[in-house]
Formats: C-alpha cells, sequence, structure tokens
C-alpha cells in the first residue's frame, strides 16, 4: 500500500519512465539492449533486477546512476531529472573497482575528501566503517594483496561511506566463491538494516534475489523489458529461512520464469 | 651482496682486459691497460677536467629530460582524453617518432648555435615521444568503472583525470620515461662529440683525435657507468612507486 500510495502521488524515490536504451558497438550493428522499461522503488526499499545475462539489467543500473544518457524516456530520483553520476547514489561494481594504487583506507577516504569532510572526522569514519565490514588490521593492505570477498567488502564500506541515500549494486557477489558468496550476502542484509538506504540490486542468481530484496523485477531476454514484479518479503533475521516451504516456492516460481528468458537469449546467440 | 656477485663477470672483463694489454695481445693504442685508464681517470678528477664537463653534460640530459617528461606526460594523457587533441597530434607523432633523432643535430645546432641550447632542445625532442606514447597508451588504458567510481564519489572531470588516469597511466608512462632516459645518454654524447666546447662527448672526441686513448677510455667508462647507475635508480624509483602493484 505504502509503495502504490507513494507511485500515485509521485513519491516513489527513483521513477524510470519508459526508458529506452540503444547499444552501439563500436563495430556493427546497434542493439536495443532496453524496451520501454519503467520501474518505480520506494525509499528504503530493496529492489532486485532478475534476469539472464544480456538482458539489460546492468545498463538499467548504470543509467540509474547517470553513468549512460538517457536517450529515451525519463528517470528521476527524488523528483530531479537524473543527468549524470551523483555522491546520492553510490554504486558497487562486480569486479570490485577500487582504486589499486589506495590502501584500504584510501579507498574508503576518497568519497570522503571528495565532499571536503574535516580530517578528523573523515579518518574516524572511515576507521568506523572499515569495521563495520570487518576489515580491522588490513587498513594499509593494497587491493592486490586481499581476497576477492575482502575487495568486496572494502568496496562496499567505500560506498557506504560517504552515506548516498541510493545503494546500486552490480552482481557484486557474481565474482566470489559459494561460500564467501553466502557470507557476503547475510553480511550485506545485516548492514543495510543498520544502515537503511535504497537498494538496486542486479543479479542472475534467483536464490541470491529471493533472499535478499523486498520485490524482484524479472526482466525479459534482450530487448530487456520488465516481465513482472513479483514480491518476496521474506524474514531475514531467520537463519533457516532457505529451507522454508514458502521460500522454496517462491524460488522456484522465479526460476521458472526467468528459465523461459535464459533459454530465449541461448536461443538468440546461436548462429 | 647477492646482487654484486651478480656483476662478478664484470670482474672477469676487467682482468682479462687488463691481461691482454699488459701481454701486448692487443696493440696498447686500441685498447690501453685498465690500470693506466684509472690512473688517468684519478687525474681527470683531481685536475677537475671531467667534473666541469660532466656537470655540462648532466645539466644538458637533466634538462631536456625534465621538459620532455613534462611535455610528453601532458601531451599523452590529453591526447587519450580529448579526442580532437588526438586528431590534431596523432598522425605527427606517428610520423616523427621512427625519425632517428641524431639527425636534427644539424638543425638544432642552426637553430640554437653550439651552446646548451641546441643539445637541451634535442634531447627534449628525441625523449619526448617515448614519453608522450607512454602516457597515452597508459591513460587510455584507465578501467571505465573506475572513473564511474569517482565520478560517483562527487569528482568533477578534472579531478577524475587526476585522480584516475593519471595513476592508472602511471606503470606505461614509467617505462617511457626509461626508454626517455637511455635515449638521453645518446643523444647526449653523439651531439657532443660532434658540435660542442664542452661535455663529456666533446672530451672523447678532443682526447681521441689527440692520442691520448688513456683518458678517453677513462671518459667513455664514467659516460657507461653513470648511464647504468642512472638506470639502476630510476628503476628503484619506479618499483617504490608501483610498489601496489605488488
Amino acid at each position: 500500500m505504502g509503495t502504490l500510495l507513494a507511485a500515485m502521488t509521485g513519491q516513489a524515490q527513483i521513477v524510470v519512465n519508459s526508458v529506452s536504451h540503444m547499444y552501439r558497438p563500436p563495430r556493427g550493428r546497434e542493439v536495443l539492449a532496453l524496451d520501454q522499461v519503467s520501474l518505480e522503488v520506494a525509499n528504503r526499499e530493496f529492489v532486485a533486477l532478475l534476469g539472464p545475462s544480456g538482458c539489460g539489467k546492468s545498463t538499467l543500473l548504470y543509467l540509474i546512476g547517470g553513468f549512460l544518457p538517457v536517450e529515451k524516456g525519463t528517470i528521476l530520483v527524488d523528483a530531479a531529472q537524473v543527468t549524470g553520476p551523483g555522491p546520492d547514489r553510490g554504486i558497487v561494481f562486480q569486479h570490485f573497482a577500487l582504486f589499486p594504487w589506495k590502501t584500504v583506507r584510501g579507498n574508503i577516504l576518497y568519497g570522503l575528501e571528495r565532499q571536503n569532510m574535516p580530517k578528523e572526522e573523515r579518518e574516524k569514519r572511515a576507521q568506523d566503517f572499515i569495521e563495520l565490514v570487518g576489515l580491522t588490521g588490513f587498513e594499509d593492505s593494497y587491493p592486490s594483496q586481499l581476497s576477492g570477498g575482502m575487495r568486496q567488502r572494502t568496496a562496499i564500506a567505500r560506498t557506504l561511506a560517504f552515506d548516498p541515500k541510493i545503494l546500486l549494486m552490480d552482481e557484486p557477489f557474481g565474482a566470489l566463491d559459494a561460500q564467501t558468496r553466502e557470507l557476503m550476502q547475510s553480511e550485506l542484509l545485516r548492514i543495510w538494516q543498520r544502515t537503511p538506504k535504497t537498494v538496486i540490486f542486479v543479479t542472475h542468481d534467483v536464490q541470491e534475489a529471493v533472499y535478499l530484496a523486498d520485490r524482484v523485477a524479472v526482466m525479459s531476454a534482450r530487448p530487456g523489458r520488465i516481465k513482472t514484479i513479483v514480491d518476496t518479503k521474506f524474514d531475514k533475521n531467520d537463519p533457516n529461512i532457505h529451507k522454508s516451504k514458502a521460500f522454496v516456492e517462491k524460488v522456484d516460481e522465479l526460476w521458472n520464469l526467468v528459465k523461459v528468458e535464459a533459454i530465449k537469449a541461448q536461443g538468440k546467440r546461436a548462429p | 651482496m647477492k646482487q654484486l656477485t651478480r656483476y662478478l663477470p664484470l670482474v672477469l672483463i676487467a682482468v682479462a682486459w687488463e691481461l691482454a694489454a699488459r701481454f701486448e695481445l692487443v696493440s696498447t693504442t686500441a685498447l690501453p691497460p685498465l690500470s693506466a685508464v684509472i690512473a688517468s681517470w684519478i687525474d681527470m678528477i683531481k685536475d677537475g677536467e671531467l667534473i666541469t664537463n660532466g656537470l655540462s653534460s648532466l645539466f644538458r640530459a637533466g634538462a631536456g629530460l625534465a621538459l620532455a617528461v613534462f611535455v610528453g606526460a601532458i601531451l599523452g594523457i590529453t591526447m587519450a582524453w580529448w579526442k580532437p587533441v588526438n586528431v590534431l597530434l596523432a598522425p605527427i607523432v606517428e610520423v616523427f617518432y621512427p625519425l632517428p633523432k641524431s639527425a636534427l643535430i644539424p638543425v638544432t645546432v642552426i637553430w640554437l648555435g653550439f651552446g646548451d641550447g641546441s643539445k637541451i632542445l634535442l634531447i627534449f625532442l628525441g625523449c619526448m615521444l617515448p614519453v608522450t606514447i607512454g602516457a597515452f597508451n597508459g591513460a587510455r588504458s584507465s578501467e571505465q568503472v573506475l572513473v564511474w567510481s569517482a565520478r560517483s564519489m562527487g569528482a568533477n572531470r578534472l579531478r577524475m583525470l587526476w585522480d584516475v588516469v593519471v595513476p592508472s597511466a602511471m606503470p606505461e608512462l614509467l617505462n617511457g620515461i626509461r626508454t626517455a632516459l637511455a635515449l638521453s645518454f645518446i643523444l647526449l654524447v653523439s651531439s657532443e662529440l660532434i658540435v660542442a666546447q664542452r661535455g663529456f662527448g666533446f672530451l672523447i672526441g678532443y682526447l681521441g683525435a689527440n692520442g691520448n686513448y688513456d683518458a678517453m677510455y677513462a671518459v667513455v667508462l664514467t659516460v657507461a657507468f653513470l648511464g647504468f647507475a642512472a638506470d639502476r635508480i630510476y628503476l628503484a624509483i619506479t618499483r617504490r612507486t608501483l610498489a601496489w602493484r605488488e
């Protein structure tokens, strides 16, 4: 009801309104990556974008982030049109995108420096976030000296530290091994519950989407459209949630929706 | 210690040199004994000849190289990040890169005379392109996601250039500077050999023409050692700068 009301009165925090996007490779034909996509996300909501690879879910995230120009349709964030990147929208990438020449601390400090936070305050804040993601003792390590999971925790701390209202996550756990991924998922939920933010989370992992998100937007194979939006509110603090009947059924339901699209995507790639 | 024992083969060459000359296996005008060369090196240090000429050479090489690094790095990075600059300069760089820069020795002399100016200009022109190309390739390889990360954390375009593109360019830029450093010695000595009244190259030519071969070899060895030392020091600095790469 809250979401619906917000949408009706134009109060949703993120409003994507019939956005289309053409991908133009340097060589070869143009590809329609997104076709008339509309989506509304309420304040403090956790929405997952789920779909087969190549369905344009990352493109949609980059458009909301302001990294790609919106050519058709409109994207509003807090009722203002998106025209470029900004510190109200923090992003976490699949391959971490840490500055390799900066230490863990240096990476986390970067966003705080850009906001002209006084030195003492930003040092303290950086330390707080290093502790939050459990990297105490690795402050002065370079990313090349860390494991994949530690790098991604650094990237998450870097983005959380400058306190964006919106967190854009582009398959952030896709490059991690299965155990680390599961740990990171519950850690993300723990952090999200402590610093509530609006999250848009791109993934092709059905279980991950159902576990983390309040709602899952299932995207179709190229050209990307939003096929359906499914409510996936579960008790995140239940350690056995993965085994509950309702959860398993929800994963099944979504898996069937995605499978059709994955098969379509495969078919299109065949010669 | 292990580092030093690596250079043991050099001692073998020194001993072979000394013995070959002592037992007159080669003509002593072609190769005077190493001990005589060292003796005349000490004399030249004492009377200050090697030091005044050396300082003047190092000033020329240093000034030319510093200018080349400054201008070359800026050119390479702007070429990588601003298309019109690339369109304008890329063909010029491509055409001038393979040109043997020693061919410009007479040209720089016509422009700037026999003194420091012509040598500095020559070294600047010769060393700039490897730096430019290194900076260009390095800057172009900066990752899109790093640029986006910086922008989303509130860096404006100029800030992003300095914080992301410049450090991304650093490994290749430093490599280009290393090539330039070696080139600067080559261009320095060859230009001084041809037209100069001071410097290492001048000394080598002058001593050779007067049959003072002990002293000539002493200068050649000095230049060789300085070139080697400069490269080693440069590598150590590079390794420290790029410590983040492991």
